[in-house]
């Protein structure tokens, strides 16, 4: 049967919900096929998923460990988003944020707490938002394509840190492994509810990000300049500075995540602060359709998906390769349905053939 | 049901956007080798209607039948594969590649295998419809009229025998539309169907031979243009009798606003784009600017509010010199301007957000706190409705879905909310249906009572003649003359436009 895509005008809320459904049951029905072929009850797997990312206060901890960093990055990537500005470089944001937050950890280990863990905060979001502003300041200037810079941008400062840890920055009694040592007490951000502070500053720029977003004029001055430069210009927004100022405070958010992985998950500087959770988070700022209080939801999720795919490795013996690949599925027909809501597949059509005849 | 004769008949067209009913039972007929004019209001249903019969919308009831057969068309290739195609006021070109390649893009036939036979084809039909495309020059190097030729002959390539032209005039200079008629008039003795939008009735009463009115989603009447005249035909379109004339009022004071001299700039390429403008404008005055398109019109304007780069000259606004101000402090003294681009919007209003959005754009820097405050704002746009009569289901509905018309005054009303001093407004009735033009002269009118300096650009020399108290030619970024708008001819101005000097102007 002959097929082909045809661009859809607009969709309204009723179908783009039913559009989400669909692809929701078509992923579990398929990874259930799947987990049937492994011998395996769907039903109690899916189960076990969620029991693995709910079922206990331990878990549920755990889950919201993994949700932290993708709210706040999602956040930071919101804002260069809605701008069209494509930071791609929330990764390197993150680590460069991890990095200066860490100098200070490293180096006023006796600073008191609160003091030391306030100014961490601060040299995070300026590690980070200094590392965006490198990109937009040469796509402000000359235009240069964001989305190769940023990411470009990742791997120096990946190998920044590697450099450190295997250079300047190696722990001198780690007999000679190569880390970086670890911080201090005073250096890490306490526990609050069970889980560490993050949570609470995440919940935080939520409600700011939703304010700035919304309500402010940088934030509509960001949305104006996303949807028209011309627009924009005529309105009389600076452009550069904009254009500066929001990559500031995309990549400021990012590094802000640095700084809490760095404290809280690794208690050191490593390579591995990121560990891809900057690219993880583009995937749920798109799917929170770059708003905060959505972005929060879709964050949570994916995290539970994550946890949840991790526990029944161990409670039914499947292999990791199986679990990522139930993993992938049901992403798979979530972000697959994004394109649906923009598509629709005409099937055959009795006019495909007359072309040639109409013009003879 | 079946049809009578028609090649192109539509029937009971229905077709209802959320709670706006855009056609509500609409018929047209057009025949082969006929020029069929569709005539209404901004807002009528013209574009919805032709956009279902190209494919792109679906009705939601009702027959489309070509050549005595029903088509049911889901999108614009099932159309074109039937032999309808449609020229957007929005180009679908792609800048990068040649016209060659943009006319073979997306073709089913191999691509590069038989391209030296497409081309051959391709200028078969160059040569039947006496069409000029360089088949070889980049989209991007292209003016608006070339890039519609493109367009032209892309779809006569893919076929069409029915073109459907949306307000293709609108974006063209007069020498450009002359140009246009004589494809338009040789698709027809071709044996094309040739459906034409506009709302410039000069052009209907030349090249129609059958006109449709349109009125709020309505059908109204099918007319012969010999057995009818504008007169009629708008009366037709506004559902009531109306006075067409331009009214002039008399100024009031003589106190100088504005005061430009020796204005020079450069564009990108270094290239000197004005060349020493020298005028000035008085409070309560309309100055008419008259050239063509190209002539460093959109330079000024971009240069008297802050917005072009000057490289030398004053511009004194009340005895200050903003020259090398930023366009905020343009703004905040006081100046609107406002440009009406090619392609409506993008220069001005952002198509997906909500009137009260908009509205908010020029709002936002004059209040207090980091915070937009959109309240007044969105009392100014139920304002902005009522006065200037915007077709819109409300002001939270994003304006890309207004008709084209009533996205400008979307635009015009905000601009003059901003109760400006010196109101700076190019092409402010591109696209706009009669009775609205005439609206909006009312309103620069009184605008202009109330002692607002208006800088008036337009392509019309009808609308410069009859509106403007003087009217400064300009031609190749040079003024060639201001004449006074009461005593001047349509020959002289164009001369003018050409660039002949006046007499007493030679610098
Ligand atoms: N996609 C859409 N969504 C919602 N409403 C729409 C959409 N397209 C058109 N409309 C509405 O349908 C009506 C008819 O619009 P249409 O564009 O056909 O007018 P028109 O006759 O072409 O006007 P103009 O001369 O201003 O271009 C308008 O009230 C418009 O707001
Ligand atoms: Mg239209």
């Amino acid at each position: 049967m002959q097929f082909r895509l045809v661009k859809k005008p607009e969709i309204t809320q009723r179908q783009y919900t039913v559009i989400i459904l669909t692809a929701i049951a078509l992923a579990l029905l398929t990874s259930g096929l799947f987990i049937l072929l492994l011998g395996l009850n769907p039903i109690q797997v899916y189960l076990a998923m969620l029991n693995g990312a709910f079922g206990s206060t331990y878990r549920l901890e755990q889950t919201i460990i993994v949700a932290i960093p993708l709210v706040i990055i999602s956040l930071g990537i919101a804002v260069a988003f809605k701008m069209k500005f494509w930071n791609i470089g929330a990764e390197g944001q993150v680590i460069m944020g991890a990095f200066f937050a860490s100098y200070l950890a490293l180096n006023y280990q006796d600073a008191p707490k609160p003091l030391l863990l306030l100014g961490m905060l601060a040299a995070g979001f300026l590690g980070g938002g200094l590392w965006g502003l490198i990109p937009a300041f040469f796509k402000a200037r000359w235009g240069t394509n964001e989305t190769i810079v940023t990411l470009m941008m990742n791997y120096i400062a990946l190998k920044w840190i590697t450099y450190l840890q295997y250079g300047p920055w190696k722990d001198p009694n780690s007999m000679g492994f190569p880390k970086i040592p670890n911080f201090t007490a005073n250096a890490i951000l306490p526990n609050f509810l069970g889980v560490h502070l993050g949570w609470v500053i995440a919940l935080i720029l939520v409600v700011i990000m939703y304010f700035f977003m919304n309500h402010s004029k940088k934030g509509f001055e960001i949305a104006v300049l996303g949807e028209s430069l011309n627009t924009a210009r005529y309105a009389g927004v600076n452009i550069f500075r904009t254009i500066l100022f929001s990559m500031f405070i995309s990549g400021g958010i990012c590094g802000l995540a640095g700084m809490i992985q760095a404290s809280a998950v690794g208690n050191t500087l490593s390579v591995e602060v990121a560990g891809g959770v900057g690219y993880t988070a583009i995937i749920t700022a798109w799917l929170g359709a770059l708003k905060a209080p959505w972005i929060v939801l879709v964050s949570v999720l994916f995290a539970a998906l994550v946890q949840g795919s991790s526990y029944i490795q161990s409670a039914f013996g499947i292999s990791a390769a199986s679990a990522s690949l139930i993993q992938a599925m049901i992403l798979f027909f979530v972000l697959g349905s994004d394109f649906f809501t923009k598509y629709k597949v005409v099937f055959g059509s009795e006019f495909l053939t007359r072309g040639k005849e109409a013009r003879e | 049901m079946k049809n009578g004769s028609a090649y192109v008949s539509m029937r009971d067209i229905t077709k209802i956007f959320g709670t706006v009913l855009a056609t509500d039972g609409m018929n047209l007929d057009v025949e082969k080798g006929e020029i069929h004019a569709l005539l209404g209001e901004n807002g009528a249903g013209k574009s919805t209607l032709m956009n279902m019969l190209s494919g792109i919308y679906i009705p939601d009831s009702g027959h489309i039948f070509i050549d005595n057969q029903e088509r049911k068309f889901s999108s614009p290739r099932d159309a074109i594969n039937a032999g309808v195609g449609m020229i957007h006021q929005h180009f679908k070109l792609v800048d990068i590649l040649t016209a060659l390649e943009n006319i073979l893009l997306g073709q089913r036939k191999g691509f590069l295998l038989q391209k030296k036979e497409q081309e051959i084809e391709i200028r078969k039909i160059m040569e039947k419809f006496h069409l000029e495309v360089d088949l070889k020059k980049y989209v991007y190097e292209m003016s608006v009229g070339e890039k519609q030729n493109l367009e032209i002959l892309k779809t006569l390539y893919r076929g069409a025998r029915v073109l459907i032209l949306d307000e293709p005039t609108a974006v063209l200079t007069p020498q450009e539309t002359v140009v246009l008629f004589r494809i338009m008039r040789r698709m027809k003795e071709q044996g094309c169907a040739v459906i034409f939008i506009s709302h410039k009735m000069n052009e209907v009463m030349e090249i129609a031979d059958r006109v449709t009115v349109l009125r709020k989603g309505q059908t109204i009447d099918t007319l012969k243009k010999e057995e009818t005249n504008p007169q009629e035909l708008t009366e037709l379109m506004v559902g009531r009798p109306i006075d067409l004339s331009i009214k002039r009022l008399a100024r009031v004071t003589d106190e100088r606003v504005l005061k430009v001299s020796n204005l020079r700039a450069l564009n990108e390429e270094g290239i000197e784009v004005l060349k020493g403008i020298k005028f000035d404008l008085c409070a309560g005055e309309i100055l008419g600017v008259a050239g063509i398109a190209g002539s460093g019109q959109k330079e000024l304007c971009e240069a008297l509010a802050g917005l072009y780069p000057i490289k030398e000259g004053e511009i004194l606004f009340k005895g200050e010199d903003l020259a090398g101000k930023n366009p905020k402090e343009f703004i905040s003294r006081g100046i609107s301007m406002s440009f009406i681009p090619e392609d409506r919007l993008g220069m001005g209003l952002v198509a997906s957000m909500d009137m009260v959005d908009n509205i908010l754009l020029k709002q936002y820097h004059h209040t207090k706190g980091i915070f937009v405050q959109r309240k007044p704002a969105a009392t100014k746009a139920k304002e902005i409705i009522k006065k200037l009569d915007v077709q819109t289901p409300g002001i939270d509905h994003p304006i890309k879905n207004l008709s084209g018309g009533n996205i400008q005054k979307v635009l015009l009303g905000r601009e003059l909310d901003s109760q400006p001093e010196l109101l700076i407004t190019a092409y402010p009735v591109r696209g706009l249906d009669i009775n609205t033009c005439l609206k909006i002269y009312d309103i620069l009118n009184e605008e202009k009572k109330k002692g607002v300096a208006i800088l008036y650009i337009a392509e019309d020399l009808d609308s410069l003649l009859g509106l403007c108290d003087r009217i400064m030619v300009i031609s190749n970024g040079e003024i060639t003359g201001i004449v006074d708008a009461r005593k001047a001819t349509k020959e002289q101005l164009g001369a003018m436009m050409l660039g002949k000097k006046e007499d007493d102007y030679a610098v």
